[in-house]
């Protein structure tokens, strides 16, 4: 297959406005969206805003929506439409656009804020950690997330209701929450800190009704609903229902681990 | 005239990899004020594309492993032109770096006693390199990152302000350090966004700003390597250091082109991983230099026995160093023994069950069947070199990473010259950032706590914040510039130009002619880039950004050209086709690029000095005698293919 010319819509504007503008492009043997865009603003729109950084699906710098979907633009082969096909790019939808294929996403950096970091065991020194390998899979999937926001992008608790997002964190920080509370040496709860209390009355946990819209779009494949979401409401309903648990929070003594 | 945007910071940090992250760490945590800049989103520099691991010698696969052992192959790998002191600080902190990332969160892969796993690299004698499957890189900066809100959330507590010891400042770009006499006063940047100036004044500046690879067309690099550090560190008057050192990874991607350079990691050599030409023979056997004969497999039977019993077989050639590799790939594929695209074939899919490869490496399993649609547990990847990391960069103190000539200057990561002397091992980057980040800050924090009180703060001089702001504007009016001179120059066709011109001309093998040539080039770009403009407005313009980085780029790689005429041998990184061999005579100097002109340079416009005569002055320095318990830790005849007589005569006496 040789080159040809693709018919683009980009979405261009700012805050104030704007509107998808028709672009005809060149487009070559194995590239990208990205390539594309790429080509766009060294021949035609020089000043065309898109973040991207590493081109291989590292960085999840590219994020936007091709024919209304969440997608990398770096990891969308144009092999996957037709030649005839339009095909239109616009900013993520979930999150205020700044120009062009640029948004404002500092939601997801405020919610990354809010969720209690690691806490590391009192009693075990730099290198003295001891951890087995199947222990450590379990949040190890979840640490393969390179913060794309698709997944925030699509998920409807916050895409189609604004207000929703002071209350709601996100399929990506309660996945986080999910993966600090199966860390297997996370001390938090010594602290008092229940992390997948907090899911259910800080983070928003309630919201989220497994549509699995975020795991569908997750360009890493991680089972964000199946392995971390769902996880973290059983846990969370069992530690609020468990009358064990219920009653050692009474007393002052709360085991590290109920699972 | 200066209305822009002032703040006061304790240290600033210029870039948010590996590095900048740790050295803010280590700032904030020993109480200075800091404040880190980075060109993308936080948590998306280049270091999350690190994929093979951080090389540390735990001991934790082999307990034959120690320091002393890691400074040897550092050494080793760099042929001899490490600042010494460097390798041995780097090669005795790691482990305690990569420990202390586990406290912080990071779940490092496991050994079946539950130790953090270590795996075989290109250079390193033993598994020494701690690793997360492969995107290790992915989970160092998320590490940092995390540290960075965790210490955020504790003076949230304190102070009701998550950011009043320790901000981000994403997507922006600094241009100038500013200065007062030679010191560092601070830095001079724009927002990304909305195009707005600031000026972060600081007593310290720790520049981490990673590469240069975005100067050559077939990179391995993310677009924010655009030497921007190491300009800002010789526009303020820092000589750097070694730059004709530059590394060509193996291994990229060769197709599709769209992902042409992208890397393939090295760990899919060091867990068996065989390279083979069109012929289908394992080339790698024909290109085992001298100097490391005795340590490499002479035949496939006992490179295959390596991988199962290291301790009595030797390591298949494969696992050579970078070099070492990327030029015997490039030899095969002139002789016309290449792959289809231009490469050779790297195979691991007829040595690891497909089960075995995708859990081993996840990333390039996905990486190839997404973007290449090639299933490599089942096909071979086509693999050539690609431009992936400069040796060379800003000369610095081995201990305190500070900066030759500008006080309250820091270096550390890649932009710091000197820890990987001609060549890098694998691995050996995400230590030397962990390493000299925290370094960094530890010494750019103390240098900071004595300037400031009131009255020993350096000023911030207007003068220099409106030089700035013009030269930052000047693209905008190009078309004023030199009226008559037709239309401005287009920064994309610019930068086209000078990647084609450093990818031919001072590639993976140099010539005399060519590099003279690429003087030439450089410097006629250097004429069109003054003319480079922008179309529309500050906010958020890619066209303008590039414009601004293209001082950089082209600044950076004058200094690689002038350095690699000058120097005539061929050592790691550093390939003259007309010098073909290493020259132990070579081997105790160092050439250190300048500003040629460092008046005009501070004066803020680029323009003052001749583009045509060149901006950069080489010198020529002879390094310091490496510590003879250091030298102890080799035998005689490995040293004697290495050191220059001088050297030698010195050892005996």
């Amino acid at each position: 297959m040789s080159g040809y010319e693709a018919r683009f819509k980009v979405w261009r504007g700012d805050v104030e406005g704007g509107g998808l503008e028709d672009f005809t492009v060149e487009v070559n043997d194995g590239e990208v969206v990205l390539d594309i865009i790429h080509r766009l603003q060294a021949t035609q729109a020089p000043d065309l805003a898109v973040r991207w950084n590493c081109k291989a699906g590292k960085c999840g710098s590219c994020s936007a929506e091709i024919n209304g979907r969440p997608r990398l633009l770096c990891m969308t082969r144009m092999s996957v439409f037709s030649r005839e096909e339009t095909i239109t790019v616009t900013p993520l939808r979930a999150f205020p656009v700044i120009r062009d294929l640029v948004t404002d996403v500092g939601f997801n950096y405020t919610k990354a804020r809010e969720v209690p970091a690691f806490v590391p065991p009192a009693d075990l020194g730099p290198g003295e950690y001891r951890m087995m390998q199947e222990d450590v899979d379990r949040s190890q999937e979840f640490r393969k997330c390179i913060e794309c926001f698709l997944c925030q992008d699509t998920c409807h608790v916050v895409r189609d209701h604004e207000e929703n997002k002071p209350a709601f964190a996100g399929p990506r920080f309660l996945m986080r929450v999910a993966e600090l509370d199966m860390h297997p040496l996370d001390a938090a709860g010594d602290t008092g800190l229940d992390r997948s209390r907090t899911a259910q009355d800080e983070h928003g946990l309630g919201y989220c009704n497994i549509t699995k819209c975020c795991t569908e779009v997750c360009p890493e494949g991680i089972r964000i609903t199946d392995n971390a979401l769902i996880p973290l409401k059983e846990r969370a309903v069992d530690r609020k229902y468990d009358p064990l648990v219920w009653l050692g929070s009474k007393i002052g003594r709360r085991s590290r681990d109920t699972t | 005239m200066s209305v822009v945007d002032r703040q006061e910071w304790d240290v600033v940090v210029v870039g948010a990899g590996g590095a900048g992250l740790r050295a803010a760490i280590e700032a904030r945590e020993r109480g200075a004020r800091t404040a880190v800049i980075c060109k993308s989103l936080f948590g998306k520099a280049h270091t999350v594309m690190a994929e093979g691991g951080i090389a540390a010698s735990m001991g934790n696969v082999n307990s034959g492993d120690n320091w002393q052992v890691h400074f040897r192959d550092t050494m080793r790998g760099g042929k001899f032109l490490n600042q010494w002191r460097m390798a041995e600080l780097h090669a005795q902190e790691a482990p305690q770096r990569v420990w202390e990332l586990e406290t912080w969160g990071a779940l490092f892969d496991r050994t079946k006693d539950g130790r953090i796993s270590q795996r075989n690299f290109g250079g390193h004698e033993y598994p020494r390199l701690a690793h997360v499957g492969d995107r290790t890189g992915l989970e160092l900066i998320r590490t940092l990152q995390q540290k960075i809100l965790s210490l955020q959330q504790e003076d949230f507590r304190e102070t009701g302000d998550h950011e009043s010891r320790l901000k981000v400042f994403q997507e922006c770009t600094v241009t100038r350090v500013l200065q007062e006499d030679r010191k560092v006063s601070g830095v001079f940047g724009y927002e990304r966004e909305s195009g707005r100036f600031f000026v972060l004044q600081a007593p310290s500046v720790v520049i981490a700003t990673g590469g240069i690879g975005k100067s050559f067309k077939v990179t391995s690099n993310s677009w924010e390597y655009t030497g921007d550090g190491h300009a800002l560190a010789l526009l303020a008057g820092a000589p750097l250091l070694n730059m004709e050192f530059v590394q060509f990874h193996p291994t990229g991607m060769v197709w599709p082109p769209s992902v042409k350079g992208i890397l393939v990691t090295e760990s899919v050599r060091g867990d068996g991983g065989v390279l083979r030409n069109s012929e289908g023979r394992r080339f790698m056997f024909d290109y085992v230099p001298d100097v490391f004969k005795e340590k490499y497999a002479e035949s496939e039977a006992e490179g295959d026995r390596w991988y199962d019993d290291p301790d009595h077989n030797r390591r298949p050639p494969e696992l050579l160093p970078r070099d070492e590799v990327a030029r015997a790939i490039n030899a095969e594929v002139k002789e016309g023994r290449g792959s289809p695209h231009g490469g050779v074939f790297l195979d691991v899919s007829t040595r690891m069950p497909a089960e075995v490869i995708r859990r081993r490496l996840p990333s390039m399993y996905h990486q190839f069947k997404e973007l290449a649609d090639v299933d490599i547990t089942a096909e071979a990847m086509e693999v050539g070199p690609t431009c992936h990391y400069v040796m060379g960069g800003i000369a610095v103190d081995s201990d305190t990473a500070a900066a030759r000539g500008v006080p309250g200057l820091f270096a550390a990561g890649e932009v710091a010259g000197g820890m990987h002397g001609s060549n890098r091992l694998g691995g050996n980057s995400l230590s030397d950032l962990l390493v000299f980040g925290r370094r960094a800050g530890r010494y750019a924090a103390e240098y900071a706590a004595g300037r400031t009180e009131e009255g020993t703060r350096a000023r911030v001089d207007d003068a220099q914040v409106d030089a700035a702001a013009a030269e930052a504007l000047r693209p905008f009016s190009a078309e004023a510039q030199e009226p008559g001179a037709g239309p401005p120059e287009n920064p994309y066709t610019l930068h086209q130009e000078l990647q084609q011109t450093m990818n031919d001309l001072v590639g993976i093998i140099r010539r005399e002619a060519e590099m003279k040539q690429a003087l030439e080039k450089l410097a006629e770009l250097r004429v069109r880039a003054r003319r480079a403009g922008v179309e529309g407005h500050r906010q958020f313009n890619p066209g303008w950004h590039l414009a601004l980085d293209l001082r950089n780029m082209l600044l950076v790689s004058e200094c690689v050209a002038r350095a690699a005429l000058e120097r005539t041998e061929s050592r790691g990184g550093h390939t003259r086709e007309d010098h073909p061999s290493m020259d132990r005579r070579w081997r105790p100097a160092n050439l250190l690029c300048s500003l040629a002109d460092p008046a005009g340079g501070a004066a803020g416009d680029p323009a003052a000095t001749d583009p045509e005569r060149g901006r950069i002055a080489l010198e020529r320095q002879t390094t310091e005698p490496i510590r003879p318990d250091l030298l102890a830790l080799f035998d005689k005849e490995e040293l004697v293919k290495y050191l220059a007589d001088e050297e030698l005569e010195g050892r005996s006496e």
